[in-house]
């Protein structure tokens, strides 16, 4: 099988310890005329230094299952992905459009349902979805705005095509990832930064508090933004506390905060402070257990009355699984058109619906080609990659999906895209995507870059950290 | 702030207040078991039982260990994952509070506790800090005049730094009156006008040197060491740094600038507390004697921490 990589495109290429000199891409030439003057050596001294700084500074992840406590590194590949001005501009008209459309279909969701009263989405995909929330069902949120952060994954594959292959518009992560990346890179190669019209990122954390305080609720000027966090044995707890401190925030949990009269306040060594937009890195089932889970000690019972009277905004809104969920992922080419009337900038994935039985056959026939997702799942937990899957493992799923279809999609197997990576043979072609960032306030905007997410197993097209996946600068060119 | 930030700061620089004491205490031990070579078994016995009394482990240590040895002392004190105040716990307890609010302190502060941590790892694996002890108390004490310079250089004076300050003063006024005390816990003649001289030199100095007060002393007294003006160092002169008089000048300092609508009671008992000692001679104290006196100020230092943490920080 023939990989697009992002270096060399369809020539060939280097892999492990051949050291012949290949054709990169034009928007690669700088970079490998620099990186030339690396040796191995220094390489790897850089690589040794990247991690124990890491390390220091405590950029770790705590890993589901492993001994509680047990934190690890994810994994940073000094090679970066490079992405030329003219790919970077589809993108992120791409992105925004499909976020727009994502935006208004939720509301429209919550709202009037024009869109399944137009028949587009049919009505039993929306309201029999674990992922519909009725309790959003007429509630006016501040400026009619749903998903305030969007992580859109993006791969390329065959000839180099992008393709959407999911909208996380519930609490996506690891955009601290792509700002430590950065801030990594350009501690080692500061000379590099200097030779390459490289886009910077570094403002983010700017446009994320704008976004914030841009959604902060009717009639509030001056807004007191928190980020809300499960706590710091949460595995993404070293992002929510970078992005309090670098807004300048407060990172609250939820026995930091209570309701009275009507308003939401966090207990302070001074007294009660009201809190005006609540940044919350925790799933809406946790929100409030006076209507979601009843057991959970996460959340700020009655946080949801106040958040329905619109004396707080929440982001992203309660309720954006609807839209990001696996199963209303086919819809959405359609969804753009219907809000927007506009082709689709960036493809989707051919997907198959198993809970339609006509798909669900071929799907059971094709298991061994095709990626098959739950489509609660997250995270790489709870799929199956086909050509990678042993005889049981596709039995299993065989058995799973039979036994409850609606709960799968499948889609064939992409062949990602490759960039060039260090691994213990040299350095050698490894499957990559990319999550850029899109912050919807006033404005629907993004900086130019994302967090690349790099396989680091051989022929494994699973990036997510918790798989053992590692990260890459990514950089975008200017003209 | 935050109540629970406030909590997770105050108790951060307990903990790497505590780490640095033990450490002071556990150095002069070890020294002065090495100056007393010809000491019996029984003597040698007491006075590692002596360390666990400061810090009120005896029961612990005993249930874990049984026997008291002087080794086995300094492992329980300093490697101990069971021992919720060894060395170990402190300074994972201290840099897993840091990790709760590393938003709220400068990102040099966070790296100086997250390092100690890491390297603390490193000096505990296979004993390897057993081998040279003196170094490794020395490193503590270093970690934490870091940790404290960093403090005072990056971060703003504002309440975050005022509940860092408050803790430091908090424990450090409790460590060092279980410091003072311990000789006299042990049923040694509280009459110190008839002190033996010879035997009981050594036992002041390590003291002194245990809170960096020899050569305090030497400047203040010009003098030999007597109980009495040690006592009178340690517990009243304002000008050494770890008395307790300079322990509650920060602790009621740091206190006033506080304040808010509920701690008006707290604030009444440590100002109550620091006149005591402002205004009272060493002569006083020892007439009352020194074990009645530390206990009775241990119990006062305790009820001021209960009414911080009710006023500020569990809100």
């Amino acid at each position: 099988m023939v990989f697009y990589d992002e270096m060399y495109g369809l020539n060939p290429q280097p892999n492990g310890t051949n050291k012949q000199q290949f054709e990169a891409l034009p928007h690669y030439h700088a970079y490998q005329s620099w990186a030339k003057s690396y040796s191995p050596e220094a390489m790897a001294g850089k690589r040794a230094q990247a991690d124990a700084a890491f390390r220091q500074v405590g950029i770790t992840f705590a890993v589901y299952g492993d001994d509680a406590g047990t934190e690890r590194l994810i994994p940073f590949d000094l090679i970066p992905r490079v992405i030329p001005s003219k790919e970077w501009t589809t993108l992120q008209k791409g992105l925004i459009q499909r976020v727009q459309a994502l935006n208004m279909f939720i509301h429209d969701v919550y709202h009037k349902q024009n869109i399944i009263k137009a028949g587009v989405v049919p009505a039993e995909q929306i309201f029999l979805n674990a992922q519909y929330r009725p309790q959003m069902q007429g509630v006016d949120v501040a400026g009619n705005n749903y998903c305030h952060i969007a992580g859109v994954d993006i791969v390329r594959a065959g000839q180099g095509e992008f393709y959407v292959l999911e909208d996380n518009l519930r609490v996506p992560s690891g955009v601290s990832y792509m700002l430590e990346d950065r801030k990594m890179m350009m501690r080692m190669f500061p000379e590099v930064f200097n030779a390459m019209p490289i886009a910077p990122i570094e403002h983010y954390p700017d446009l994320l508090l704008e976004t914030l305080r841009s959604s902060a609720p009717v009639g509030v000027d001056e807004p007191n933004v928190v980020v809300m966090t499960p706590g710091m044995y949460n595995s993404a707890y070293f992002e929510h506390a970078f992005l309090a401190q670098q807004m300048g925030v407060e990172l609250v949990e939820g026995k930091d905060l209570f309701v009275d009269d009507g308003l939401v306040y966090m207990r302070t060594t001074q007294g009660p402070q009201r809190v005006d937009v609540i940044y919350r890195r925790i799933d809406d089932d946790y929100l409030d257990p006076l209507v979601f889970h009843a057991d959970s000690t996460l959340g700020v019972p009655g946080l949801m009355s106040v958040y329905r009277a619109g004396r707080v905004s929440i982001a992203n809104a309660v309720g954006t699984g609807i839209a990001d969920d696996k199963s209303t992922y086919p819809f959405i080419p359609d969804v753009i058109k219907f809000y927007l009337g506009e082709d689709p900038i960036l493809n989707n994935v051919p997907t198959y619906q198993c809970r339609k039985p006509q798909e669900l056959s071929y799907v059971l026939a094709n298991l061994s080609s095709l990626v098959v997702k739950e489509v609660h799942g997250a995270g790489g937990y709870g799929m199956l990659v086909g050509p990678a899957a042993s005889k049981a493992q596709i039995e299993d799923f065989r058995a799973r999906l039979i036994a409850k279809p609606e709960g799968y999609i499948a889609q064939p197997t992409l062949a990602l895209s490759t960039c060039p990576t260090f691994v213990e043979s040299g350095i050698a072609p490894r499957h990559i995507d990319l999550r850029p960032y899109v912050l919807c306030g006033k404005e629907t905007k993004l900086v130019p870059g994302g967090l690349c997410r790099v396989a680091l197993e051989e022929g494994s097209l699973v990036v997510n950290s918790s798989q053992g996946g590692g990260t890459k600068d990514t950089w975008v060119l200017q003209e | 702030m935050l109540s629970s930030t406030a909590d997770h700061l105050f108790w951060m620089a307990r903990y790497t207040e505590r780490a640095e004491n033990t450490a002071r205490m556990l150095d002069i031990h070890l020294q002065s078991s090495l100056l007393a070579g010809g000491r019996s078994e029984l003597q040698r016995g007491q006075a590692a039982r002596a360390v666990l009394l400061i810090s009120e482990l005896v029961p612990a240590y005993e249930a874990a260990h049984g026997e008291l040895s002087s080794e086995s002392v300094l492992k329980f004190m300093v490697s101990s994952t069971t021992n919720g105040s060894s060395i170990y716990n402190a300074i994972y307890s201290a840099r897993e509070n840091a990790r709760a609010v590393r938003g709220a302190i400068t990102t040099e502060l966070w790296e100086t506790i997250n390092v100690t941590w890491l390297e603390l790892q490193v000096r505990l694996e296979n004993d390897a800090w057993v081998k040279d002890m003196p170094a490794f108390f020395e490193w503590v004490k270093h970690r934490a005049h870091l940790t404290r310079g960093v403090t005072a250089g990056t971060m703003p004076r504002d309440d975050a730094y005022r509940f860092v300050a408050l803790g430091t003063a908090l424990e450090r006024a409790d460590n060092v009156a279980r410091l003072l005390d311990v000789k006299f816990f042990e049923g040694a003649a509280a009459d110190l006008q008839n002190w033996d001289a010879k035997g009981e030199y050594y036992h002041w100095a390590a003291i002194l040197r245990s809170v960096s007060g020899f050569e305090i002393y030497r400047k203040t007294y010009r003098d030999t060491i007597t109980p009495t003006r040690v006592a009178e160092l340690l517990i009243l002169r304002a000008d050494m740094p770890r008395s307790l008089m300079a322990a509650m000048n920060a602790l009621c300092n740091q206190l006033q600038k506080l304040a808010n609508k509920r701690s008006s009671q707290t604030l009444r008992a440590a100002g109550l507390l620091q006149a005591q000692i402002q205004f009272t001679h060493i002569d006083d104290i020892l007439q009352q004697g020194l074990h009645a006196y530390l206990t009775q100020f241990l119990v006062s230092i305790n009820l001021i921490g209960k009414g911080i943490s009710q006023d500020f920080l569990v809100a």
